[in-house]
């Protein structure tokens, strides 16, 4: 009996020092061969560049791993010399085409961006991941004004959480701009405060004696955009158990999430120099008219559906305000079908297109066991036995941008203007922030490798590496990972 | 089960048509030639508004739930054009009026899937699988098609103007996606292609080994035959549009009598929750350059049409009141439009089920009395003469429905 304690308790003490040592420990399963810092470098960067392979040996697979995990810790500093300016956003602008112009350029010189951080970046999984997440949160610049929010949407809502919470990056998508814009969640509005609210407007614009806006042009409503998205794409997954009333519910509850000037200081808001933005905080409106540089996200109470709701079985009480949408972010963020989706996604990205249903049900259980931690997410995926093993290696194909990229890197060329790089991927199906769907650019296999696009592949291999190494980039083992 | 008789009369006519001829062009030749009928499937992506674009302006709820983007009755201002006295085309279609005027031109109205999904990931997978709610189908059935109305292998048999393999062709028999024709060479000379063609032969991977092989069968066989800028048939323009250069491509490669039997292409964006305007705007645009890439296409393929169904076709409808962005929701049953000298035109099939509250899916969509499948099984049996036994392979868990009658016999 005493001995057996003494084993319990000994046990227990060696299962706390891993726990206190937690996820910095090198996990063992980690192999450090050839083979195995190859596969991790095709699958956790752009492509290797000429020794780096050696260079990663050297330093030991498993604290490489570690260092691309924690990104901050790698320096980065030479990167921004590659990196070609991206278009301050215009405080105003005089006409709806210059506000387009600007989208256009941003975008333009964003995707540039993007093309060089793959190639130059030292922080190469952050990048990847960087990629992974956009595409999971997918939004199209080329809807309507969606693009004039692109690089910040980049920047401030997917960039800094990529190993971070789920929530709080669920949360950051779900107030940008881009978002709100491009599922038109902006748009969205209690059907009945909507309408109280054109009759007051047409009111107090009568009584000044001005033309009375066209109450058809004022009709607002529920839009179910977003709240299909949210649960189909962004957190559920397709098969995660919601119903077309969800739906509904969701998209009540995030009625008033919209865009708008900020705030006014008081009174009757002139906003954005007194131009445009004619709604005092009374009869508040979405303004996408309002100036690029003075659009943000804006919770208008005036547009909200104050009803209770019932969202996946849970239940949201009258009254509530902006704090409804969060409490659905809340609801879908902790749901297993969430932690299985992303599950799924990471796996398919990082080890086959076949997901492992073993792999799937472990990073799933992380996902919910760290509260959607990334990092402790991606770390399970990648640190798995079965991204390491043999059937995993050089099995998943490069998508077109994986392709381009690593033909630069690994010909070790320089690129000081990414503009034919983009065109390739133009040409490939894979313009960056082009992807007009919600789903995002495709994952797997046969939807790249095909005999059309072969023969673009080969002749991109040409023009990247030249004529001596075409056959090299532009042939079969090129175009695995 | 084609007979010798054809097979040995149009092999003749494409060694003829092709002077020397090496043995992977004849082969494909003779594929094509010796059946020599055409199916053009067009997707719409994104969901068109079925019922802006074949009106039934007959019904009072249309009008009713429509206040700003209803297209006028026929005879008003910008009106439908008048079909049958109950339908009618939207106004900015009218270059597919001649095609209903001489009868083919036809119409699958309130056609959709039996799945009820909204998503439009999900149901363009379930109508490009031919498969609703069934996921893991791996292929498409225009693929399956290919597997079961022939045995050769020329990737020209199945071609889609698409950078990208859309899911209606992928599986096992050959296909290829080439953006452009002209473009599909490889540079560096025929040194590099060799050498390029030997090392994807020895790949192990039979993804890329395959892909591959068919890429370079396919542009030597190209090569053959469509040298040269091309010249649509005297008084055709296309639309200068993605969509119009797409259908201008497949009228050049079914031209040059290399095997193709069935072709692909998209007209993408019609997904219009906000301001999709009525007579004119975002669908007013849309509808205009698909109607005018169809006529351009049909006219451009002039006899070959006799031989040829294009076939179009949308994920699912849409709601049928407008929303509160003056656009339209993900709804249900939506309308199909078939064109070419087999089809049985200048009507409007199927069983109009009404847009009274009633008569609404859940009460707000258009219901679907049209499995899509009825649409593309008889496609696939009379026109490209699929075998009873095969359409349990092609449409599998499909229980067959009395035809429709699109397809003369």
């Amino acid at each position: 009996m005493r001995t057996n304690m003494r084993a319990i308790a000994a046990g227990f003490v060696i299962l706390l020092a891993v726990v206190a040592v937690g996820p910095t420990t090198p996990a063992a399963s980690i192999p450090s061969d050839r083979g195995a810092v190859e596969h991790a470098l095709n699958r956790l960067t752009f492509g290797p560049r000429s020794g780096d392979v050696e260079r990663v040996q050297k330093m030991g697979l498993s604290a490489w791993i570690d260092q691309q995990l924690t990104p901050s810790r790698v320096d980065d500093s030479a990167l921004a010399s590659h990196l070609p300016p991206i278009p301050a956003k215009p405080a105003t602008v005089n006409s709806p085409q210059e506000a387009r112009r600007y989208g256009r350029e941003a975008v333009q010189a964003l995707a540039a961006q993007k093309v060089m951080r793959a190639i130059y970046s030292d922080r190469q999984l952050e990048e990847v991941l960087v990629d992974f997440w956009f595409n999971h949160f997918n939004v199209f610049a080329g809807k309507g004004r969606t693009s004039q929010f692109i690089p910040e949407y980049e920047r401030e809502a997917i960039r800094p959480h990529v190993l971070g919470k789920f929530r709080d990056l669920l949360e950051a998508t779900a107030k940008s701009p881009a978002m709100l814009f491009y599922l038109d969640n902006w748009l969205s509005a209690d059907p009945e405060a909507a309408e109280r609210f054109a009759a007051q407007r047409q009111q107090r614009v009568g009584a000044r004696g001005q033309q009375p806006p066209n109450a058809q042009q004022r009709r607002r409503g529920l839009n179910e955009n977003y709240g299909r998205e949210l649960l189909e794409l962004h957190t559920l997954g397709v098969d995660g158990g919601y119903t077309q009333e969800d739906v509904i519910e969701v998209a009540r509850a995030f009625t008033g999430w919209t865009i708008g000037p900020p705030e006014p200081a008081g009174g009757r808001g002139r906003g954005n120099r007194g131009r445009r933005v004619r709604q005092g905080p009374q009869t508040p409106r979405p303004a996408m008219d309002a100036d690029p540089g003075n659009a943000q996200f804006r919770f208008m109470a005036a547009l909200h559906d104050t009803g209770a709701k019932t969202i996946l079985g849970q239940h949201i009480k009258s009254g509530g305000g902006m704090d409804d949408g969060e409490r659905v972010l809340d609801i879908v963020a902790a749901h297993p079908s969430t932690a299985r989706h992303i599950a799924t996604k990471l796996v398919r990205r990082f080890v086959s297109d076949d997901p492992p249903a073993a792999l799937v049900d472990r990073v799933a259980a992380r996902f919910r066991e760290t509260d959607g931690d990334l990092r402790e997410v991606v770390r399970a995926v990648i640190t798995s036995p079965e991204f390491f093993a043999a059937e995993a290696r050089r099995a998943k194909m490069k998508t077109p941008l994986e392709f381009v990229t690593s033909a630069v890197r690994a010909s070790g060329r320089d690129v000081t203007d990414a503009t034919p790089l983009l065109n390739a991927l133009r040409q490939l199906g894979m313009a960056p922030y082009m992807c007009q769907p919600p789903t995002g650019y495709d994952d797997v296999a046969e939807t790249w490798i095909t005999a059309g696009a072969l023969v673009t592949r080969m002749n991109v291999a040409q023009q990247i590496a030249g004529a001596q190494r075409a056959s090299t980039i532009g042939g079969p083992e090129f175009q695995k990972r | 089960m084609i007979s010798r008789r054809v097979f040995v009369k149009s092999g003749a006519m494409a060694m003829v048509s092709l002077g020397f001829a090496p043995s992977f062009l004849a082969r494909a030749a003779e594929g094509a030639t010796a059946r020599r009928k055409l199916l053009i499937a067009i997707f719409q992506r994104g969901a068109v508004d079925g019922l802006n674009m074949v009106v039934p302006y007959g019904e009072a709820d249309y009008y009713k739930l429509r206040p700003t983007i209803a297209i006028p009755r026929p005879g008003e201002a910008e009106g439908a054009i008048d079909l049958d006295g109950f339908f009618g085309l939207h106004p900015r279609m009218e270059a597919l009026k001649p095609l209903w005027d001489n009868s083919s031109l036809a119409i699958v109205h309130a056609c959709g899937s039996p799945d009820q999904t909204r998503s439009h990931f999900d149901a363009q997978d379930y109508m490009e699988t031919a498969t609703p709610g069934i996921k893991s189908t791996r292929d498409g059935w225009l693929n399956r098609c290919l597997q079961s109305i022939g045995s050769d292998t020329s990737p020209l048999r199945g071609v889609a103007l698409t950078r990208q393999m859309p899911r209606s062709l992928q599986g096992h028999a050959p296909t290829l996606a080439v953006g452009n024709v002209d473009q599909f060479n490889v540079r560096g000379g025929m040194d590099a292609e060799r050498q390029l063609e030997t090392a994807f032969a020895g790949s192990s991977d039979s993804l890329l080994n395959g892909s591959a092989k068919s890429a370079f069968e396919a542009m030597r066989t190209l090569r053959g035959s469509t040298s040269g800028p091309y010249t649509p048939r005297a008084g055709v323009e296309y639309p200068r549009s993605p969509f119009g250069q797409a259908l201008q491509e497949i009228a050049r490669i079914a031209k040059a009598n290399v095997g193709l039997e069935i072709a692909f292409a998209e007209a993408t964006n019609w997904d219009h929750h906000v301001a999709e305007g009525g007579t004119q705007g975002q669908i007013a645009q849309r509808l205009d350059d698909f109607a005018r890439g169809l006529s351009a296409l049909a006219g451009d393929l002039g006899e070959q049409l006799s031989d040829t169904v294009i076939l179009t076709m949308s994920e699912f409808g849409r709601a049928v009141a407008e929303n509160g962005n003056r656009g339209t929701d993900h709804g249900h049953g939506n309308a199909m439009l078939l064109i070419g000298g087999p089809v049985k035109g200048k009507k409007v099939h199927g069983k109009w089920p009404g847009l009274g509250a009633d008569q609404r899916f859940e009460g707000r969509d258009l219901a679907v009395t049209t499995d899509f499948r009825d649409v593309f099984a008889e496609v696939a049996t009379r026109h490209l003469t699929l075998s009873p036994e095969a359409l349990n392979r092609v449409f599998p868990r499909y229980a067959p429905a009395n035809a429709l009658g699109l397809i003369r016999s």
